[in-house]
């Protein structure tokens, strides 16, 4: 019971959380002084009479408090505005472009997390041996390569010298996409049996998620390679050697799952930024997930579908930090959540 | 008596970035068959390497156990592989460390903690193991051993872990307990209570100990004999009453000075002039000599050889031979 009020009690905390959030970036695009309705409208040469019923559609005549408590009354029924730029609701626009993201991420991640853990603790079991110095390597890289140049280097390497790995955005333009279900293209492939589809959908899913993965599996190397370190050093592993266990046991069992603590949390954040968007790795790929999206109506000052992203990645955040939080209560039995 | 280990020679030193720390220059020592024998000593001097390296715990980089023998049950425990080591570590030698706290892992609970040493080393199953846990706790007085199965260590008071500990280390009927500073870290109180336990549990399991200490009225009150340690040497050992009433070395006269009354607690001993010497770069010849107030010239250029006093008794000094 206790867990489930202080999951409660952290999702009540979402409404102060997006009431600052919505009226920060509410209040940011209200007061940059363009006209929008104007640029909507189709900029210099635009008809009045169409920029005075833009005007009229977006209460952009009524006192700023007053367009804020529309907002704020559209987004409780779900309702996210209108995207002028895509032309189509803002909800479905990130119905659309979530997925893509989603599915990017969550396969960076699933390259990234498990071969940083493991290499990781490798680097720290063997410290100052050949393997730790090219793992530490790999780690200084990840952090330390900028993204947009990796993405270039391994398009010019399998894109054009060995062209064996698509660039043109999540399938080959010959192939149809598979029937909407999740969105997640590899999933619903799979699904409705869309081998075509799949194959596809995995080629061009390689590149960029490489690019993604690379980049987190620095961090979270580095971070499990230090805290293994620092804990293979303490006074509980010392107990655990002076019990008699195999070394094995001691690092696995004893040492992995207090190192794994602050993995988590690194992990869990990585995740959620990276579900906002990798705005440079969507831009350089061609691939039509949340950040493109964002920069795009950012751009065309398309203040509603900033918005509404703005919300969606204070939800996600919210969310993943409170998984974060259940998580770390499960492996650490310090923390009790709901006390 | 009859002896149950018996170290020779141990030299332990750690290359570190700063230099070699020369901790332990040759190290001899015997702990008979059921006894307590006391190990005191300045804060640097080396006790708790010689106990890690007893327990061949002494972690490489940056320590090396580089010579000597330690004779335990008939093996030289320098000697056997690293697995026949696993199965004396735990079952045959056991050790209580200084901070019970940090020394239980945080994310196990104590009854898993203590069953995980039972399981490895006795042939027994999960049931057997808990039965056998719980006695342990109970043996070493904790309340409510049930409870204390299922909890966590940072559930528990500071006493009560190290009683957790003391079970967990005696859980397999070692022959020899290590127990290094067991209740520096505790409150005046519960360090009475603790050392009691300890003293009493280790007679009914009729194990012997090492207790390594600061405190010399706790070696008045449990050991039987005492060792003397300065700066990776064993200057001076005796039984406590030799020690006690007729201390030879300088220094142990100096530890004795520091105490007015034997049952006075004193916190650390650091009454005696000078500073603990950088082992790195430690005196020459006895490395006590900047320190003492008896120190010749040969004092500064060789090792005083050990010499005896009486039966049981020896000296590490030029004061009692050696020098001409
Ligand atoms: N891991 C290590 N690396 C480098 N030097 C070490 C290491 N462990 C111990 N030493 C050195 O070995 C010497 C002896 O240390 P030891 O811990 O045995 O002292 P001690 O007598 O137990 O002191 P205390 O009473 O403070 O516990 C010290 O000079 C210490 O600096
Ligand atoms: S050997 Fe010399 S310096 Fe060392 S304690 Fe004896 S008298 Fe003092
Ligand atoms: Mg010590």
């Amino acid at each position: 019971m206790k867990l489930r009020d202080y999951i409660i009690r952290r999702l009540i905390l979402l409404i102060p959380i997006l009431l600052g959030v919505t009226l920060l970036t509410f209040t940011v695009s209200h007061i940059i002084p363009a006209d929008v309705a104007r640029v909507f409208a189709g900029g210099e040469k635009a008809n009045p009479e169409t920029i005075a019923r833009i005007r009229a559609e977006m209460h952009l005549d009524d006192p700023l408090y007053k367009q804020y408590y529309y907002y704020l009354n559209d987004l409780i029924h779900g309702n996210l505005g209108k995207s002028y730029s895509e032309n189509r609701p803002v909800v479905d626009a990130i119905k659309q472009y979530f997925p893509a993201t989603a599915e990017l991420t969550v396969l960076a991640m699933l390259l990234a997390i498990p071969i940083g853990i493991i290499t990781g603790i490798i680097s720290a079991v063997r410290r100052n041996q050949w393997i730790d110095h090219v793992t530490r390597l790999i780690a200084i890289t990840g952090v330390s390569i900028p993204i947009f140049w990796l993405a270039l280097m391994l398009q010019i390497a399998f894109a054009y010298k060995y062209p064996i790995l698509p660039l043109d955005s999540r399938l080959g333009i010959d192939v149809m996409a598979p029937k909407h279900i999740t969105g997640l293209y590899i999933f619903d492939s799979l699904v409705t049996g869309n081998f075509a589809a799949l194959k596809s959908s995995i080629y061009h899913l390689i590149l960029p998620a490489f690019t993604l993965g690379y980049a987190s599996l620095g961090i979270i190397l580095r971070i499990t390679r230090s805290s293994m370190l620092e804990i293979v050093r303490s006074d509980y592993i010392r107990t655990a050697r002076a019990k008699g266990l195999k070394e094995r046991t001691v690092i696995y069992k004893h040492a992995l799952r207090n190192a794994l603590i602050p993995t988590l949390t690194v992990s869990g954040l990585i995740f959620a930024g990276l579900l906002g968007g990798a705005v440079l790795t969507e831009t350089i790929f061609n691939w039509p997930g949340m950040g493109r999206f964002a920069v795009n109506a950012v751009n065309n000052l398309d203040f509603s579908s900033v918005m509404g992203f703005t919300v969606i990645m204070a939800i996600i955040m919210v969310t993943a930090n409170l998984i974060v939080d259940i998580l770390y209560s499960v492996l650490d039995p310090r923390i009790r959540l709901g006390e | 008596m009859e002896d149950l280990l018996k170290v020779r020679g141990l030299k332990t030193y750690f290359y570190t970035y700063e230099g070699v720390v020369k901790a332990l220059e040759g190290i001899n020592l015997d702990i008979y068959k059921g006894e307590s024998l006391g190990l005191v000593g300045e804060t640097g001097c080396g006790k708790s390497v010689t106990a890690l390296s007893i327990m061949r715990l002494i972690q490489w980089p940056p320590g090396k156990i580089i010579d000597g023998e330690i004779h335990f049950n008939g093996k030289d425990l320098l000697k056997i592989s690293e697995e026949e080591m696993r199965k004396i570590r735990g079952a045959e030698i056991s050790m209580i460390f200084q901070e019970p706290m940090s020394s239980l892992n945080p994310v196990f609970t104590i009854g898993s903690q203590i069953m995980e040493a039972i399981t490895l080393h006795q042939n027994v199953n999960k049931k057997e193991a808990e039965e056998k846990a719980i006695e342990m706790l109970n043996l070493v007085r904790m309340p409510d051993p049930e409870k204390v199965m299922n909890q966590y260590p940072h559930e528990l008071s500071g006493g009560m872990q190290q009683r957790a500990m003391i079970a967990m280390a005696l859980s397999c009927r070692p022959s020899l307990l290590i127990a290094d500073e067991p209740t520096t870290a505790l409150d005046v109180t519960v360090q009475a209570q603790i050392l009691d336990v300890i003293q009493r549990v280790n007679k009914e399991l009729d194990s012997s100990m090492l207790l390594i200490t600061h405190d010399l009225g706790v070696v008045a009150q449990i050991c039987d004999r005492v060792a003397v340690m300065y700066a990776g040497y064993i200057v001076e050992i005796g039984t406590v009453k030799q020690i006690f009433k007729n201390p030879q070395h300088p220094y142990t006269k100096g530890l004795m000075n520091a105490i007015p009354k034997i049952h006075v607690k004193t916190k650390r001993l650091e009454v005696i002039r000078g500073v603990v010497p950088n082992l790195i770069t430690p005196p020459s010849g006895c490395r006590f000599h900047p320190r003492c107030d008896h120190a010749m010239d040969v004092c500064k250029k060789k090792v005083p050889p050990v010499t005896k006093v009486e039966e049981g008794h020896y000296v590490a000094c030029f004061l009692h031979g050696g020098a001409k």
